[in-house]
Formats: C-alpha cells, sequence, structure tokens
C-alpha cells in the first residue's frame, strides 16, 4: 500500500529508459530504480558470461578538494587516501567513533588536491554531514556532487570489447581500480575500472543530460555480444556471490570492519588520528567478537537476511544476506556466526560430520560452510 | 499481464481450474511477476487434506518467498511432476505447465465459495499495481 508519509522516490536521469523497456522498478534508498528487466536470473548469467548495463545513478557522488583534501579524509576514513596515486582508487569506510561503520566507499583520487568519494544512496546524507564536520579544521571543501552525476556501468568478460569502439581514449592500459577522463560516445566522462559483480567492468560518471545518449550507445554497442540491462535484482546475487559485503545486511553502525573480516581497510598504521582509530585499534587486538561466514545450503531452500544459524540445534549466528546462486546452482548466504561455533563447525565439516543448519522458517535446514567469495572470474 | 477468462482466483494470487469435482491449481501471471524467478517450489504431498484459506506450500524466489494458499477444501491427488526440476516453469507458463498441484473437491457445488471471477481479480491487481 502507498504511505503518504514516503515523498515520492527520486527518478534517475534514466527512470524513463527502464520504465520504456519494462523493468519492475521498486523503491530503493528512496531511489525509483529497475529490479529486474525481465528475468534476473538471465540478467545475472549475462553478467557472468557476456556483459550487463547497470544503471547505479542513486549511489552518492562527494567531492572532496583543497590543498588538505588528503589530509582530512585520512582523519575521516579509515584508509589512507593521501596515499592514493591521482588516478587509482580504493575501497575504504568511514567509521563512527566506537568504530562502527557508517558507510563503505570506493574514493578516486582524481588530482592531487580532489577526490571523488562514492557512498551508498541510503547514506550518502549521513557520509556528506560527517565528512563535512571531520574536514571543517582542514583546508578542504566537501560538497555532495549526487545530483551532477548519473552512473552507468557496464560490467561483464565482455564489458571491455563494447566500451573499447566507444571511445578513442586507451582503456585497456586502465587498470582495476584506476580511473581516467575519457570521452564516450562523444560525452565527456570518468570512466572507472571499478564494479560490484566480481567481473571485469567499467563504470562511468556522466552529466545527467549524456545519461541516455550514453545508455544507449551502450546497448547498440553491445548488440551481438550478449549485452543485457540488469538490475538491482541481479546486482544483488552477483555482488553475494563474489562475497562483496552490502551496507544493511553485512555492514551496520553495530559492526566493525574486523567484524567483517575487512580489517585490511582500517590502516592502523597510518600517521595521526583519524575517527574510530582507538576503538578500531582495541578491536583489532581483542580479535572479532563474530566471524563472517560463507554458507552453502544442502537443500533447495533458500537461508534469507536474519535467519538463525544454528549448531548442533543451537542459536550460533544469522544470516545476513541469501539468494539463490545462479553460478552454483544452490543457495548461497553469508552469515555472522560466533567465533567458537565457527571453528566448531569447521573441524567438524572437515571430519565429515556437517552439523550447521539454517532455521529456514521453523525447519533446520542443513547448511556447509564455504569460503568466500563463491565465485571468483577466471583470470 | 494475462487473466484468463474461464479460471477463478484468490485474493492471495492463485488460479483454480474446476473441472467436475477436480480443480488445479497455480500462481498467477501477476504473482510470478511480482514474485520473479522462482527457484523452488514446495506443493502439499498427494493426500494431504487442504483447507480454503490456509497455507499449503510455498513458492520461492530469488528475492522472496511466499505462501501457498489452498483456494478450496479437498485432498490434494496430484501435484506437477515437473516444477521440482524446473521451477521456471511457474514464470514461464503459470497457467499451464507451471501448474501446481490437482485436488479432489470435498464439495460438490460448482464453484467453492469465495473465489474471484476472472474480472474481480483483474480489479484486484490494477488496485495493488497502484502504488
Amino acid at each position: 500500500m502507498p504511505d503518504p508519509q514516503s515523498p515520492a522516490p527520486r527518478r534517475t536521469p534514466l527512470a524513463a529508459v527502464h520504465e520504456a523497456l519494462g523493468a519492475a522498478m521498486t523503491d530503493f534508498a528512496g531511489w525509483l530504480m529497475p529490479l529486474r528487466y525481465r528475468s534476473e536470473t538471465a540478467e545475472h548469467v549475462a553478467v557472468r558470461t557476456a556483459a550487463g548495463l547497470f544503471d547505479l545513478s542513486h549511489m552518492g557522488e562527494v567531492l572532496v578538494t583543497g590543498a588538505d583534501a588528503g589530509a582530512a579524509l585520512d582523519y575521516a576514513l579509515t584508509g589512507q587516501a593521501s596515499a592514493i596515486a591521482p588516478g587509482r582508487a580504493r575501497y575504504t569506510m568511514i567509521c563512527a567513533p566506537d568504530g562502527g561503520v557508517i558507510d563503505d566507499l570506493i574514493v578516486y583520487r582524481l588530482a592531487a588536491a580532489e577526490f571523488l568519494i562514492v557512498a551508498n544512496a541510503a547514506n550518502t546524507a549521513a557520509v556528506v554531514a560527517e565528512l563535512t564536520e571531520r574536514a571543517s579544521g582542514f583546508a578542504a571543501a566537501v560538497a555532495d556532487r549526487t545530483d551532477g552525476y548519473a552512473l552507468i556501468a557496464v560490467q561483464g568478460p565482455s564489458a571491455a570489447a563494447i566500451l573499447g569502439p566507444l571511445t578513442a581514449d586507451d582503456l585497456t592500459g586502465l587498470r582495476y581500480y584506476s580511473s581516467r577522463e575519457a570521452t564516450v560516445a562523444g560525452r565527456r566522462a570518468l570512466v572507472a575500472r571499478t564494479g560490484y559483480t566480481g567481473e571485469d567492468g567499467f563504470e562511468i560518471f556522466v552529466a545527467p543530460r549524456d545519461a541516455i545518449p550514453l545508455w544507449d550507445a551502450l546497448t547498440e554497442a553491445g548488440q551481438g555480444s550478449g549485452l543485457r540491462p540488469a538490475g538491482l535484482a541481479a546486482r544483488d546475487s552477483l555482488r553475494l556471490e563474489a562475497g562483496m559485503p552490502l551496507y544493511g545486511n553485512e555492514l551496520s553502525r553495530e559492526v566493525t570492519p574486523f567484524d567483517a573480516g575487512l580489517g585490511r581497510v582500517v590502516r592502523l598504521d597510518k600517521p595521526g588520528d583519524f575517527v574510530g582509530r582507538a576503538a578500531l585499534a582495541r578491536r583489532a587486538a581483542a580479535g572479532p567478537s563474530r566471524v563472517l561466514t560463507g554458507l552453502i545450503g544442502q537443500t533447495r531452500r533458500v537461508p534469507r537476511h536474519g535467519y538463525q544459524v544454528l549448531w548442533n540445534g543451537e542459536p550460533c549466528g544469522v544470516v545476513t544476506s541469501g539468494a539463490h546462486s545462479p553460478t552454483l546452482g544452490k543457495p548461497i548466504a553469508m552469515a555472522y556466526l560466533s567465533p567458537g561455533a565457527a571453528e566448531s563447525a569447521r573441524a567438524a565439516q572437515e571430519a565429515g560430520q556437517g552439523r550447521l543448519a539454517v532455521d529456514i522458517r521453523g525447519s533446520a535446514e542443513p547448511a556447509m560452510l564455504a569460503p568466500l567469495p563463491f565465485y571468483r572470474r577466471p583470470d | 499481464m494475462s487473466v484468463p477468462e474461464e479460471l477463478y482466483y484468490t485474493a492471495e494470487h492463485e488460479w483454480i481450474s474446476i473441472s467436475d469435482t477436480v480443480a488445479r491449481v497455480g500462481i498467477t501471471d501477476y504473482a510470478q511477476r511480482a514474485l520473479g524467478d522462482v527457484v523452488y517450489v514446495s506443493v502439499p504431498a498427494v493426500g494431504t487434506k487442504v483447507t480454503a484459506g490456509d497455507p499449503c506450500g510455498e513458492v520461492e524466489s530469488t528475492k522472496s518467498v511466499s505462501d501457498i494458499f489452498s483456494p478450496a477444501d479437498g485432498e490434494v491427488i496430484e501435484v506437477n511432476p515437473e516444477i521440482d526440476d524446473d521451477p521456471g516453469l511457474v514464470n514461464s507458463d503459470p497457467y499451464g505447465a507451471g501448474w501446481l498441484f490437482k485436488i479432489a473437491l470435498d464439495s460438490a457445488d460448482d464453484v467453492p465459495p469465495g473465489l474471484l471471477t476472472a474480472a474481480e481479480y483483474q480489479a484486484l491487481t490494477q488496485e495493488q499495481g497502484q502504488e
């Protein structure tokens, strides 16, 4: 039922294109987004075998500029932004003073004094507010530029072959987690070799007015290569197979990066203080209070977000994300387990005794521990 | 969206096709579209007594899981043998090859009570579609 209290969701510059394609649209973090066009499974498979085209214009873009921009971000984030070379990018997080995750981010260093930060749509306002406050003592300006960008991703093994002919600029030399300015289909763009699917691919930032022409040019360039538009449903199952966390599922203010197995993003070795340092240093020393674990369901029923994980019939953790994996043909999930249960379950599994299960609506369905990621692209 | 005239419907988005005292049951085109790709279907075993309006199985899609409610009182006499291996039939042919189970109806009345006609169901989905 419509909620009279909630405002109408925002439309990306491509919303009319999705509607014309017959997409099932959904309100995601206050944005009207394509959930799927036809079959989300076919979209998922296209990204694994050919390529998928995604509208990610709901993502937040925050520009941090100024002589002290790097120093300000070193203080504001868990990573060392000042050590990123211009043209390179880094996955990082912004944490609260208690170490809880406010958001996970990609930081692109565009120039010596210019950083582009991509935040999750639901967290963009919080990220902008925190960065603004944390940068206040520095010669650095923080600007929410979400409305200034459309973001289109081409992801999959054919992505480079589809995008290449649309630009005279060299993209083959563009390394993973790098970005460069380029002219794509006649439009000025920032092209980054990043993604959230576990495949090779590109994320292309353009002015909103250029979004539809770029989408159309990519669609045409992908004809014959198996390119398909892909929605949020496929994006979610792709990132889950790739073992990538989703804010609101694996990440929240209640967990630290260490809980999520992402302690590597916390650069305790960087000089100077940063927000959350003391709490995160304590957490690093003490070890995590829970362990993010991969699970493969041994029946057809799918573990879902919030379901309990059982060890010998006793609750030992909770599922954060679960889906039927099109690539594995089985249910997969990520779950937070207590470290003791995770260790016991691993030992038992190695001895051929699986006693791990997920409580799926009252029925204990057997599950096996599995290393993350579930899927790694072939080299 | 397809709503065949000759079928009856429930507000829970099942369809029922009645022939004498036997009814075939499935989920509607509207339901399969809302669910997305179906990955698993649990149907009641042959011999199960089912009661109109009570949950008797579930349809699991990539994103969600929904109960199947029996549209009528009766006993399950057959389940679709294809649906376990190929749950995607629910998406590709919801009124045909994607049928779920058959029940022997308890009542000899023409039509079990509480069902919707195609026109009534169409009106219901149009209301629900206006979000």
